[in-house]
């Protein structure tokens, strides 16, 4: 019992990070943060929907036309609803990119349908037997692609001009400004970046769940609350929250029963918050005065 | 100048006269018709009820007419979007009672929508038929003059005719329960614990699940220890679901007897190859051509008017269109005893009806002060997917 609850734990963990991780990349970069991050996981799973079964795009094809598409939405987050608003030095970008999720999921809604559709997989039909209980090879698949995807962007960040770029942003936009990096592009590219996480996360859930406008609502609620939670600014952090929340989310269900899973999970989030204000892997940050 | 003012002269008057012939028509058009409303969604995530209500309100009014109407009037069905949501199913009711002066107001697929709108009826003393929604309290408000009448499954009563099911096919001996986290999952809690209490059956568990849980294992794994030998599941299409496909991953080969909950959407395309093993109860599903020559009539005329209607798989599921024609058929019978449309006295009429054979089944006495819904225990049918259409199950 246990052993099922985990698998199924570091699935919707691994989930959970992958969008928190898109939280963290706009984040460290612009001191923003795209909370239309649920509806570009849904336009990720409802493009390869569109593309791979409505219009029969092979699958090689369809899934790097939905990630472009989902960087494309990301651009257009930033541009429109956070960039008027942050140069201003607005916190308004923070109801523009609600407001902007609100309106896409509606203009999905009322495009691709009311009724949940699924997408097909062979890795999501057949199970195999892991610790004494039966596991569809997707689940497995998403916790891998999960740590890769962090991996890789650990790597990009430590080791490729790129990484020195968003580094460099980071520390200090303005000198970043005068050594000639356009901060505006990096910072457009962190929000392309996060929606194609997101949008990744999609594409992975969607044949366990149903495609359908209102899948990444609580999805982008939960995983917001785990960037919180392993502080916003640490990617292993927001990597180790969303694990933790997954698994401890599964673990209550099973011992204790559904009744008390929100209760507690979130309960604990106030709690660590409380005795870490800073997340559980955050640094404070100085304030120079 | 004068000649301008002559002009407008004639001018005023002939529209003044045109306006007064208008509004005698209008007035004599209304005269001619007994308006009956209808309060349901007919947009959002559940539209597609409100078509098949509309459909079957139609096809039963276009019968009533072609037969000379009621009270020797024609009836005109005038419909409001509530949207799935009870302040709007609330206005929309209350213009149609104020302003159309509707004679009685047929109801949708949203027990909270039914839930707001009952205390007005009973106030405004005009009668509700429901044709869809099954919370047990929207017929059993407490009302001591109850204007709310239905022809529909009810939960208290699906939940004992669940029990009945699983105890008769399955010997079931100790049920889990797997129900959605919402007041229908709660008003269904309600109604099973008491069938249940009444047999002094242990229970193996009670897990709730919400509509967006993509993972339901956890919940049955703790269901499948406690040593459940059937589910009893309450819940919408999507989650509905999940539960299939969660069971399929523990490979856990039990029985599951449910609500309506999956009769709808793509059940089967989203609960994959083990869709036909949910079990649901259903009031009525179109019997194959030459079986039941009512359903095949009914079904003849359906398509007659909605040429897209090809299978009876285009009208799943059918309860909600033999629900609301049997309801408008009932409506029409009530007038007829009463002799009015006045609340009151229509009120009255229904308590009147005798026998009325319908599409669900033959009604005799269907409605009585006490017992205000139309359909009991035994006029539920079970049924289950089979190739993406619902059919009955061979037991």
């Amino acid at each position: 019992m246990i052993s099922a609850s985990i698998i199924s734990g570091l699935g919707l963990g691994s989930m959970y990070a992958l969008l928190a991780l898109g939280f963290h990349v706009t984040f460290i970069v612009s001191r923003t943060v795209n909370f239309a991050q649920g509806s570009a996981m849904m336009l990720g799973a409802v493009f390869g929907f569109t593309l791979y079964q409505t219009w029969g795009l092979p699958l090689w094809l369809a899934v790097p036309i939905a990630l472009m598409l989902a960087a494309i939405y990301g651009l257009a987050i930033e541009r429109f609803l956070v960039r008027p608003f942050a140069s201003r030095g607005s916190d308004g970008w923070l109801m523009a990119t609600v407001a902007g999720g609100i309106l896409v999921d509606n203009l999905v809604l009322f495009t691709f349908g009311k009724e949940p559709r699924q997408f097909p997989s062979d890795w999501a039909s057949s199970t195999v037997e892991l610790f004494g209980s039966g596991v569809y090879i997707q689940q497995l698949l998403i916790p891998a692609m999960g740590l890769l995807l962090a991996a890789a962007l650990m790597l990009v960040n430590r080791y490729t001009r790129l990484g020195k770029v968003l580094q460099a942003t980071v520390q200090n936009p303005d000198a970043a400004s005068l050594m000639g990096i356009r901060v505006p592009r990096v910072i457009s590219i962190a929000f392309a970046v996060s929606t194609v996480l997101a949008a990744i996360a999609g594409l992975l859930i969607a044949p366990l769940f149903s495609v359908s406008s209102d899948m990444g609502t609580l999805f982008g609620l939960k995983a917001f609350a785990v960037a919180i939670l392993g502080g916003i600014a640490s990617a292993p952090g927001v990597l180790v929250a969303g694990l933790l929340f997954g698994v401890i989310e599964a673990l209550v269900t099973a011992q204790l029963g559904s009744a008390f899973t929100q209760i507690i999970t979130f309960s604990l989030v106030i709690v660590a918050l409380a005795l870490r204000p800073d997340g559980l892997f955050g640094k404070r940050r100085l304030l120079k005065v | 100048m004068s000649s301008k003012r002559s002009i407008l002269g004639k001018g005023l008057k002939a529209a003044a006269l045109a306006t007064a012939v208008t509004a005698a028509s209008v007035s004599a058009q209304a005269a001619e018709t007994i308006k009956v409303g209808l309060v349901a969604a007919l947009s959002g995530q559940s539209a597609k009820s409100g078509e098949a209500i509309t459909r079957g309100l139609s096809v039963a009014i276009d019968e009533i007419n072609a037969n000379g109407g009621v009270l020797g009037k024609q009836i005109e069905l005038v419909r409001r979007d509530d949207e799935s949501n009870p302040s709007r199913g609330l206005l929309a009711a209350r213009e149609l009672i104020q302003k159309e002066e509707v004679a009685v107001i047929f109801g949708g697929l949203d027990t909270p929508v039914s839930m707001a709108l009952v205390p007005v009826m009973n106030q405004l003393k005009v009668p509700y038929m429901g044709t869809w929604a099954a919370g047990t309290a929207i017929t059993h408000n407490g009302a001591e003059e109850n204007y709310a009448f239905r022809v529909s499954a009810v939960d208290e009563i699906v939940d004992e005719a669940l029990l009945r099911y699983s105890i008769k096919h399955y010997n079931t001996q100790k049920p889990g329960m797997m129900l959605i986290n919402n007041p229908w999952g709660e008003s269904n809690e309600r109604g099973l614990m008491k069938a249940i209490e009444s047999r002094d059956m242990p229970i193996a568990g009670l897990e709730k699940f919400e509509s967006g849980d993509v993972d339901v294992v956890p919940q049955l794994t703790r269901l499948k220890e406690a040593g459940a030998d059937t589910l009893y599941m309450v819940g919408n299409v999507s989650p509905s679901a999940q539960v299939v496909k969660s069971l399929d991953r523990m490979g856990w080969d039990v029985p599951i007897v449910s609500h309506w909950g999956p009769a709808g959407g793509r059940f089967s395309e989203l609960a994959g190859p083990n869709a036909d093993r949910v079990e649901f109860i259903q009031t009525f599903l179109f019997a194959p051509e030459g079986e039941d020559p009512k359903g095949d009539a009914v079904f003849a005329a359906l398509q007659d008017k909605y040429p897209e209607i090809k299978t009876h798989a285009d009208v799943t599921p059918a309860v909600g269109i033999a629900n609301a024609y049997d309801a408008m058929h009932l409506v029409a019978l009530a007038m007829e005893k009463a002799g009015t449309v006045e609340g009151p006295a229509l009120r009255e009429g229904f308590y009147a009806i005798d026998e009325y054979e319908g599409l669900i089944k033959t009604y005799s006495k269907p409605f009585t002060p006490e017992n205000q819904d139309a359909l009991g225990p035994d006029d539920y049918v079970f049924a289950h997917f089979v190739d993406g259409a619902i059919v009955p199950v061979s037991k």
